[in-house]
């Protein structure tokens, strides 16, 4: 009995063991090595230290697909932060249905991406597409959106006749019809995860709050936000790994080719993608995965710093 | 009475945003059922209905447009089926114009047309195969491993356990090149070894097995132990009848995870008749990027099945993200 014991925890562990050395462990390391390799589809062309990480310096198309996809994560996490804390608080007022309006939020959240890609794509499209029906509705002009390269403060300030320089002319409207869609697709799941850090907050508070005849508002900024932190520092940082792992949308929405138009719409991922099976150089994509791959982390350092700095 | 009021302020805004959630999914649906010659037109939104001219008597009806009417003459393009232009600037008598308009027309055919203009039926059992072969993989394994963290004790037990966590932090772009490496040095590319094998492993599986065997009472294991039951046997005939939910929570998100990947069997698998749904759908959408009726008919037999498996298990499913979302 004593020796089987001893033995048998590893036999159980074992397959999980090997199979995540084998296909997350292993690759990771690999990604690291290679990164330092000159390496094609035919395997490797030699060690070359930095170099792959010094071309990807002087690279513009790498900068460019970083800062849009910096562009990317500074409009998705915030919208998506406010409209799913809003939905969560006016979910928690209620009891009536409150499942049936769960559900339709939480339904993009299950479908595949690359169906609801099509679908966006489709309602973006500059003749036939809902987006442009919906703004004749309201007296906007139609847009190009998934094939117009111009900024969005761009083309917003031009209405005014003011001509902004290119560095402040803000994320081109494909890019923005992407982050509509990717603020639709997320939206959901965080208000579920909002929904329980409400729930979690005790009645005491507000009971309280009342009798001091604190007003609902009051009451949301004093109690609600400063207590439901927690969550909001779990969604913020959940949010920003995912968004910036971006890859369908731009792969199915956009282009040909994918990026387009005039690069404005071109994600770290589909760059790293890009490079390392279109153009075959996957010593150089490794490396500006290492790059993606040291954000992420770096994130992921600083999330579990402020969570124990944050806690109520 | 300000109660009342707020309430309804309330109903109305979370009514207004849910339209906005589920307005893409309602526009898909009309979209894929309306005629591809409609939908080019424009001018019916939602409603799927049909207006347009044909010669009168035409068999198979001959669409036709109107440019210019002299009286009894006039100047029409032919069109096909999906409203091209097919013959420019033709003159007709003005008495054969014929105006059909129907208020509703639904176009089930587009789904058969949909389906099989590529080999969806093929992509379909694929991903069945590899999404429920991935599942019992994963099954096995998290039941396992989970058992061993949850109810043994042994060396480097935390340390192992700290390498299952560290990665699932580790973004899937990360290691999808060298995986490919790797998969090409074993052979495994373009192979559904190559689909299945390397998720047969899911963290998050052994995390939720984990909990669950924990929260089963000690006195259980005691007792099976004095009855001579062996660990196998106690995992096989006393855990896992008392796991069903959690085993079945599991599954679902298994299930839902592998029929929606994209990048990995986009990458792994070359050959057309080993391309599972998601990859096959990417295809259809840039070959058949011009019929908008049928990229929405297959969009929407594409997420039908997980649509179905989320309104069955949706209680669940909405009841574990909010419970697994937040850190244990």
């Amino acid at each position: 009995m004593k020796t089987r014991w001893k033995i048998s925890p590893y036999l159980y562990v074992l397959p999980a063991l090997a199979l995540l050395i084998a296909f997350r462990f292993v690759p990771i390391v690999m990604s690291f090595v290679i990164s330092f390799y000159k390496w094609t589809l035919h395997g490797t062309g030699g060690f070359i230290g930095l170099t792959n990480y010094i071309k990807l310096m002087h690279d513009p198309e790498f900068w460019q697909s970083m800062m849009n996809t910096v562009w990317l994560v500074v409009f998705v996490v915030p919208a998506s932060l406010i409209f799913s804390l809003i939905f969560a608080v006016l979910l928690n007022q209620i009891k009536a249905v409150r499942g049936f309006f769960r559900t339709i939020y939480f339904m993009p959240y299950v479908t595949s991406m690359v169906a609801v890609s099509i679908v966006w794509k489709i309602i973006f499209n500059e003749q036939t597409g809902l987006a442009n029906k919906f703004l004749a509705l309201i007296g906007i002009a139609p847009q190009k959106w998934l094939a117009e390269a111009r900024g969005i403060f761009d083309i917003f300030f031009s209405g005014f006749g003011i001509h902004l320089p290119n560095w402040a002319g803000g994320p081109s409207q494909a890019l923005f019809a992407i982050i509509i869609l990717t603020v639709w697709k997320g939206l959901g799941y965080n208000t579920i995860i909002y929904l329980t850090g409400l729930q979690n907050i005790a009645k005491d508070y507000y009971e309280a709050a009342e009798i001091d005849g604190a007003n609902k508002i009051k009451q949301f900024f004093k109690i609600t936000l400063p207590l439901v932190s927690p969550t909001t520092y779990y969604v913020l940082m959940m949010t920003t790994i995912v968004t910036f792992q971006a890859f369908s949308q731009v792969y199915l929405m956009t282009g040909p080719p994918p990026g387009g138009p005039l690069g404005t719409t071109n994600l770290i991922v589909y760059y790293i993608f890009n490079r390392g099976f279109d153009a075959q150089e996957m010593g150089y994509a490794s490396a500006a995965a290492l790059i993606l791959f040291i954000i992420i982390l770096g994130l992921t350092v600083i999330q579990n710093r402020l969570e124990k700095h944050v806690t109520y | 009475m300000g109660i009342k009021i707020g309430k309804a302020v309330i109903y109305i805004i979370l009514s207004v945003f849910g339209l906005f959630m589920i307005v893409p999914f309602i526009w898909m649906l009309s979209t894929s059922v309306m005629s591809q010659a409609e939908f080019n037109k424009g001018e019916s939104v939602f409603i799927p209905r049909e207006d347009y001219d044909i010669i009168s008597g035409s068999s198979p009806e001959q669409r036709i447009i109107v440019v210019k009417a002299f009286g009894d003459s006039s100047l029409v393009h032919f069109l096909n089926e999906e409203g091209k232009i097919t013959r420019e600037y033709v003159k007709i008598a003005s008495s054969i114009i014929q105006h059909i308009h129907k208020p509703i027309s639904i176009h089930w055919e587009n789904y058969v047309r949909a389906f099989n203009k590529v080999p969806f039926a093929r992509y379909f059992a694929n991903t069945l195969f590899v999404s429920f072969t991935s599942l019992l993989g994963v099954l096995i394994t998290s039941a396992l491993a989970a058992f061993a963290f949850a109810r043994m004790e042994f060396k480097g037990r935390e340390l192992i356990f700290l390498l299952f966590i560290s990665m699932v932090m580790v973004p899937e772009p990360i290691y999808l090149i060298s995986s490919y490496i790797l998969l090409d040095k074993l052979q495994w590319l373009d192979t559904y070894k190559g689909l299945i094998i390397p998720w047969f492993v899911n963290v998050f599986t052994v995390f939720l097995f984990r909990q669950h065997f924990k929260s089963l009472p000690k006195e259980l294991f005691d007792a099976a132990a004095i009855d001579g039951c062996s660990t196998f046997g106690m995992l096989r005939r006393i855990i896992l009848p008392l796991s069903k939910p959690v085993i079945a929570t599991a599954s679902i998100f298994s299930l839902i995870g592998s029929w929606n990947s994209f990048m990995w069997p986009l990458v792994m698998v070359d050959s057309p008749e080993k391309r599972l749904l998601q990859v096959g759908l990417s295809y259809f959408n840039s070959e058949a990027s011009s019929q908008t009726t049928l990229l929405m008919a297959a969009s929407t037999f594409s997420i039908l099945p997980i649509l179905i498996l989320f309104f069955l298990a949706q209680k669940q499913i909405i009841e574990s993200t909010a419970k697994t979302g937040l850190k244990d």
